[in-house]
């Protein structure tokens, strides 16, 4: 065990995320309704769920506009994720937007927000009592959040991506600095071998990023601080790959690379840490957007996500340390031919 | 590293600007012939972010054309002599201020000369106190980072084409503040506003010259 329990563990924390972040199902959500908007009178209309189960145990169903609840006539399960709900609509509702909501033993309270544009609204209505089940939810489940959705889990992958990418440019740092102060090749094999792997992963990112974007925010790239600190740290690490490519002395080489590598680090990482406070993002946890530990007080996500952070850092080191050692071997050979 | 050898060092920049005064002229001619060529594209310009950032952009360029030259103007033999009698952080230090207070001059004259060929109404609402300063201070940060930059590419022995490749995104963090400061002062807000960006600015450039004075002594020997 000596040596390589955290390759084990590495391996097992990726095992659980795979597994657990990927079977794990969604709670049920409520995500379509036929019809935009109600009048005062007979409304009828199809209301579609996700991973419900309208028809094992039918839901209480009602209407919420600004606080104030109004009961379904009556409702009548068609299939496990779909119901025909009939109101008679009240005339006096407050606000522009009703909410559907519906209830069960079984599903646990689950609401269409902002269903409705509401016609004929006034001063409110006679408030009607609509009892509400019981708010728990069956067995592990992730969150079902609107435009989210089954992409949750990609919150398992894209995130730890990055921080993977962080942890091996800082072993870079670190080994640049052993170069400026041992000047010894070694210590520029490793810084190298980590810029290596911190792109793919940086790559991998990238990817992730990019599709999940797409899916929520509809479009592949945006101008949001944190695309363009990742943009920048790419560019960055790209430059240095050239700067190598331009020196042929190894040890003039190891030398400049380490000084720009410092250089480069230091000032991505304060432009990482300042701007995105700086500037309004799209992502969770900035320009008014919650974060997701906001979101999720059941952390059933965080059960998975942070066994997630320390298993894909835990690879990047492996593949660095196996990469360095490639590199390694790959002089040494090197040097024996030329002898 | 003494004050002493530092201000002579200023003072040899100055003499050695001033015998070749082509130096100057160049870096003039430079940034008003793109903004003339830009003049004959655009004529006037009356939105602001669009004057804002070709106006930074014009000053990106024209920062690597006159600080390309910074490190590789001296040959092998005088860089040796110099070698000899300064220390190497004094070097780096005296040359980072000299291309700081070239680069704020010239920012000012890239200024004066944009405003007369693309127009200054832009300028009407701004907070022309606060816009004066981001132009300087982002010119001199400009300066700051460039320098070292400069350095490693004349270094590696692959001059401007190198700079370029390993300046940019460098920079680009800070002509994203820059640039973002400098519109809000174009749009008239005041300090509450802008500075944090001012000061997030001059930490950038204070953080740079720290760096480059750690770090250029490994650069300088060979």
């Amino acid at each position: 065990m000596k040596g390589w329990w955290w390759k084990l563990l590495a391996v097992v924390l990726l095992l659980y995320v795979v597994v657990v972040g990927l079977r794990t199902p969604l709670g049920p959500a409520l995500v379509h309704v036929s019809i935009g908007r109600i009048a005062p009178g007979p409304v009828s209309f199809e209301a579609t769920g996700y991973n419900t189960h309208f028809s094992t145990d039918r839901p209480q169903v009602w209407l919420e506009n600004d606080g104030q609840r109004w009961c379904a006539a009556e409702v009548n399960a068609l299939s496990e994720v779909s119901f025909v709900a009939q109101f008679h609509v009240p005339e006096g509702f407050r606000a522009n937007l009703t909410s559907l909501w519906a209830s069960s033993a079984t599903d646990g309270t689950v609401v269409l927000r902002e269903a409705f544009y509401t016609e004929g609204r006034g001063d409110g209505i006679a408030e009607q009592l609509c009892t509400a089940g019981p708010d728990a939810r069956a067995g592990f489940s992730f969150p079902n959040r609107s435009i989210l959705n089954e992409t949750i889990r990609n919150l398992f992958f894209h995130v730890p991506m990055w921080f993977t990418m962080m942890v091996l440019m800082t072993i870079a740092f670190w080994q640049s600095l052993r170069v400026l102060r041992t000047g010894g090749l070694d210590a520029d094999r490793m810084a190298l071998s980590a810029v290596d792997v911190s792109l793919l992963f940086a790559a991998l990112g990238l990817l992730t990023g990019s599709i999940w974007a797409r899916v929520t925010w509809g479009t592949w790239w945006t101008s949001d601080p944190k695309l363009n600190g990742a943009a920048v740290s790419v560019l960055i690490y790209a430059a240095y790959l050239v700067l190598r490519g331009s020196v042929p002395d190894p040890h003039k080489r190891a030398r400049l690379a380490a000084v720009y590598n410092i250089f480069a680090y230091v000032l991505m990482m304060v432009f990482i840490m300042v701007l995105p406070r700086l500037t309004d993002s799209l992502h969770p946890g900035s320009g008014g957007n919650p974060a997701f530990n906001q979101y999720d007080l059941d952390s059933s996500l965080r059960a998975v996500f942070y066994p997630a952070v320390v298993g894909w850092i835990l690879l990047g080191i492996w593949a660095y340390t196996l990469h360095s050692r490639a590199a390694r071997l790959r002089s040494l050979l090197d040097e024996a031919n030329d002898r | 590293m003494r004050t002493a050898e530092i201000l002579h060092l200023l003072k040899l920049e100055w003499q050695l600007d001033r015998r070749q005064k082509h130096a100057w002229g160049s870096m003039a001619l430079y940034v008003v012939s793109t903004i003339y060529v830009c003049y004959q594209g655009v004529r006037h310009i009356f939105e602001v972010p669009i004057w804002n950032a070709l106006f930074w952009i014009i000053l990106l360029f024209a920062a690597f054309n006159a600080l390309g030259r910074s490190f590789q103007r001296e040959n092998a033999g005088r860089q040796l002599y110099l070698y000899l009698l300064a220390s190497p952080r004094s070097v780096v230090l005296a040359r980072t201020i000299y291309n700081g207070l070239t680069m704020g001059v010239l920012s000012l004259v890239s200024l004066a000369a944009y405003a007369l060929f693309i127009g200054s109404s832009p300028m009407n609402e701004a907070r022309l106190d606060i816009f004066l300063l981001v132009v300087v201070v982002g010119g001199i940060g400009l300066a700051f980072v460039l320098t070292l930059i400069s350095a490693l590419a004349a270094r590696a022995g692959n001059g401007v084409g190198l700079m370029a490749i390993l300046g940019f995104p460098i920079v680009l963090p800070m002509l994203l503040s820059v640039m973002k400061a400098s519109k809000l002062a174009l749009d008239g807000l005041g300090w509450d506003t802008t500075g944090k960006y001012v000061l997030w600015l001059v930490l950038i450039d204070l953080i740079t010259v720290a760096l480059a004075w750690l770090l250029f002594p490994y650069l300088w020997r060979d």
